[in-house]
């Protein structure tokens, strides 16, 4: 087996130090605060930002549908990023799942949403598997009932593409999201706010018939690209961790310099170096490579639990700051919390894993 | 030299002498001759100066037409540590007279450094050796020598000034083993046998001439020694399931009887973490391949360390009755540590020295954390002290 090239090249560095540049303009933590009392003010002008500015919104899309035609590598290193700054963007759900979920397709949405002009959210609950039953809702004569809770990116988009059981199977629809009911969820982690969307009867554009393959194809990069984004918290949260423990000073000693502590946060960035092997193998293999799939479930298997531990061991040894509201810990807490259930938990990616590498469980 | 020079020039060499034909020993010396035994050493000793990321395919080339090779199994000290140490430290002589025989197999090497007072304090080390005119005469005790009962050589430090701090008195030897001062004696081991062995050192001479680097350079020289080590232990490349959690993977296919929900569990947790682990050791030796060695092979062997303990004792629980039972207690001398082709038990007993052989997992955490993470060191108290003045 030869394996990809797990470090990051020269053209992806540079593409980190513009993501990154832009958020340390644009993305103040005390404004991703303000998010949880309400002031959803950053969203919109960020995601431009990064989206039209920078053209991320079509970093995924080939060149020929007016995208950048990039790949995974690419958009793992702007997500690595964007969990580093717990950015409220929804790059994850429109630049990478619902562009993935459209490859293929000849209408023009796939271009606008390259184009930064629309933005696009896949109308499945968040915790949703790539390897699981796809949750639907009913079509009847292009029309779509029903609701579809914990959907991640529908506040920031202009079209929700719904799942919904025709009787043909499984087929994709855009919906405009002013046709539907959009009710904003108070949720864990407001810095990827979720909502309800309810469809009384929306007028729905077909947009992929026997569509099973092309959302899986959509949940599985999600998952795998999620992975990049949990390394990218975990690492700010070691970061932080080691930055304020060399200054905090208790019994007339750095306190980064008491074992018990050192010996934590070794612990850490053993944990946090390996996540980024993991994430960085989900992200570089090819697209159709046969270990795609292990390459995802071992990514999530493991980058989700460690960007928790992470965010866990920030808060605790931050000490009492760390429970504060003021310090930023608890962003990504909350965030590592939620994109632990993201695209289904640590113990599902395994359970697939036991099926894909012939370990199967107790008859 | 292009690779493409450089396997023209193996496949004149085979062509000029027939490994089918030609006597093992002669053929091993003429390709350390030849400047193809290690190619990234220099020439004129046994290589030519090349990348070492061509040494596998030469050694693949080797192996391919048959050739005998060094069997280097039987001399990882002597490979994997005296040599480097001795081109980076030696002399022209001392690079003559050792590194030939030693790439050769000819003569093993051992490493005299560990004692009964110095384990991870490996600088508070307390055998003595005192200079007598062109000599230096030797007296102490080693510890966890392995090899010692089979070695020709091997590399020494001993403490040559007392009255200086203990970091700057030592002094870095090769020492004969055939010396009649040497006394080897096997250290059995909770396995029941003897990999291991203390050395006792009671007036063994050494020549001056074989003192590797200055007196009073012994840390520095030391250091050197144990850096290589720690690149031998975490650079090695494994296939998916390759180390212990294929065993233990292999063992839960062909007992579906044994199977329990709770050890499922388990097993998949640690399948996701050696994979993990393969895929940091991939990425790491991708950085190292590009020049950028750091200190992140302390934190691979932490994660190989754990890994190694926690498969091997979850590997006699899926065993459950026939995990009671041991092979053989009967104290032998393995020539080589080998966990493959070994039963269970001893498996499970000898992945406990994994967290305490090459850097106990505590010294190589306070390694992450002081030279990754830059936190602050260690409190040292006997950092300035003269070593003759330290509590012992």
């Amino acid at each position: 087996m030869s394996e990809p090239n797990l470090l990051y090249t020269d053209v992806e560095d540079d593409l980190r130090s513009s993501v990154r540049a832009l958020l340390a303009d644009r993305c103040d933590p005390h404004a991703v605060i303000a998010l949880y009392d309400g002031d959803r003010s950053l969203v919109a002008p960020l995601w431009k930002a990064l989206a039209i500015d920078l053209g991320l919104a079509g970093l995924l899309v080939p060149e020929d549908r007016g995208g950048a035609g990039a790949s995974a590598r690419e958009a793992a290193v702007v997500l690595e990023e964007l969990g580093r700054a717990v950015a409220p963007v929804p790059f994850l759900t429109s630049a990478v799942v619902a562009t993935t979920a459209l490859a293929g397709t000849d209408g023009d949405l796939l271009a606008e949403l390259a184009e930064g002009e629309r933005t696009a959210a896949l109308a499945v609950p968040l915790p949703t598997t790539p390897y699981g039953v796809i949750p639907a809702v009913p079509a009847t004569g292009g029309r779509l009932t029903g609701t579809v809770t914990s959907v991640a990116g529908a506040l920031e988009a202009d079209v929700l593409l719904v799942p919904a059981a025709t009787g043909d199977g499984l087929a994709l629809y855009g919906v405009a999201a002013t046709d539907v009911t959009r009710v904003p969820v108070v949720s864990l982690d407001m810095s990827r706010q979720l909502a309800d969307v309810r469809l009384d009867g929306a007028a729905g554009t077909p947009v992929i018939a026997n569509a099973e393959p092309a959302v899986r194809r959509a949940l599985r990069a999600g998952a795998a690209l999620l992975a990049s984004e949990q390394f990218g918290v975990a690492r700010w949260c070691l970061d932080e961790t080691v930055g304020y423990l060399t200054q905090r000073r208790q019994f007339g000693r750095v306190v980064g310099g008491f074992q018990a502590l050192k010996h934590r946060l070794a612990d850490l960035a053993t944990g946090v170096d390996s996540a980024n092997a993991a994430a960085r193998y989900a992200a570089a293999l090819p697209a159709g490579d046969p270990d795609l799939e292990l390459a995802t479930a071992l990514a999530q298997a493991y980058c989700s639990d460690l960007a928790v531990t992470a965010a866990e061991e920030a808060v605790q040894l931050h000490g009492g700051i760390g429970m504060t509201w003021e310090h930023p810990a608890h962003l990504y807490l909350k965030r590592a919390k939620a994109d632990q259930i993201a695209f289904g938990t640590a113990g599902a990616h395994r359970a697939r894993l036991a099926g894909l590498v012939d370990l199967p469980g107790a008859p | 030299m292009t690779f493409d020079d450089l396997r023209q020039r193996v496949e004149r060499f085979l062509a000029a002498h027939d490994p089918a034909t030609t006597e093992r020993l002669e053929f091993l010396r003429a390709r350390y001759d030849a400047g193809l035994a290690w190619v990234h050493f220099p020439e004129g000793h046994g290589g030519l100066g090349l990348p070492q990321a061509w040494q596998p395919e030469v050694d693949d080339l080797f192996a391919a037409a048959g050739a005998p090779d060094n069997n280097p199994h039987s001399n990882v000290i002597g490979l994997g540590m005296a040599a480097p140490t001795i081109l980076a430290f030696g002399t022209e002589d001392q690079k003559r007279r050792f590194l030939r025989p030693l790439w050769t197999g000819e003569e093993i090497w051992c490493q005299l450094f560990s004692e009964p007072g110095a384990g991870s304090d490996l600088a508070a080390l307390a055998t003595r050796a005192v200079r007598d005119g062109d000599e230096w005469v030797v007296n102490g005790q080693k510890v966890w020598t392995s090899s010692a009962h089979l070695a020709r050589f091997a590399i020494l430090v001993a403490r040559t000034d007392p009255d200086v701090p203990k970091h700057r008195g030592m002094t870095y030897f090769l020492c004969d083993m055939s010396d009649p001062g040497v006394d080897v004696r096997p250290l059995r081991q909770i396995t029941g046998e003897a990999e291991f062995n203390e050395v006792f050192l009671t007036d063994v001479r050494i020549p001056d001439g074989h003192r590797l680097g200055d007196v009073g350079q012994g840390w520095a020289v030391a250091t050197a020694t144990l850096n290589t080590e720690r690149v031998a232990i975490g650079g090695r490349a494994t296939p998916r399931e390759g180390g212990l959690v294929g065993m233990v993977a292999r063992s839960w296919r062909e007992h579906p009887e044994r199977r329990t929900p709770e050890l499922h569990d388990r097993l998949l947790r640690l399948w996701v973490e050696a994979e993990v682990a393969r895929l940091t050791g991939v990425r790491l030796r991708q950085k190292l391949a590009q020049g950028r060695p750091g200190p992140e092979g302390a934190a691979m062997k932490l994660t190989f360390a754990r890994l190694n303990q926690q498969l091997s004792g979850l590997e006699l629980e899926l065993l459950g009755e026939q995990g009671l039972r041991y092979s053989d207690w009967t104290m032998v001398r393995p020539e080589r540590v080998d966990f493959t082709s070994r039963d269970p038990g001893y498996r499970y007993l000898r992945a406990k020295g994994n967290s305490i052989e090459g850097g106990t997992s505590e010294i190589l955490r306070n390694i992450v954390a002081e030279r990754v993470l830059g936190l602050p060191p260690e409190p040292r108290v006997d950092k300035d002290v003269p070593w003759k003045d330290q509590a012992k």
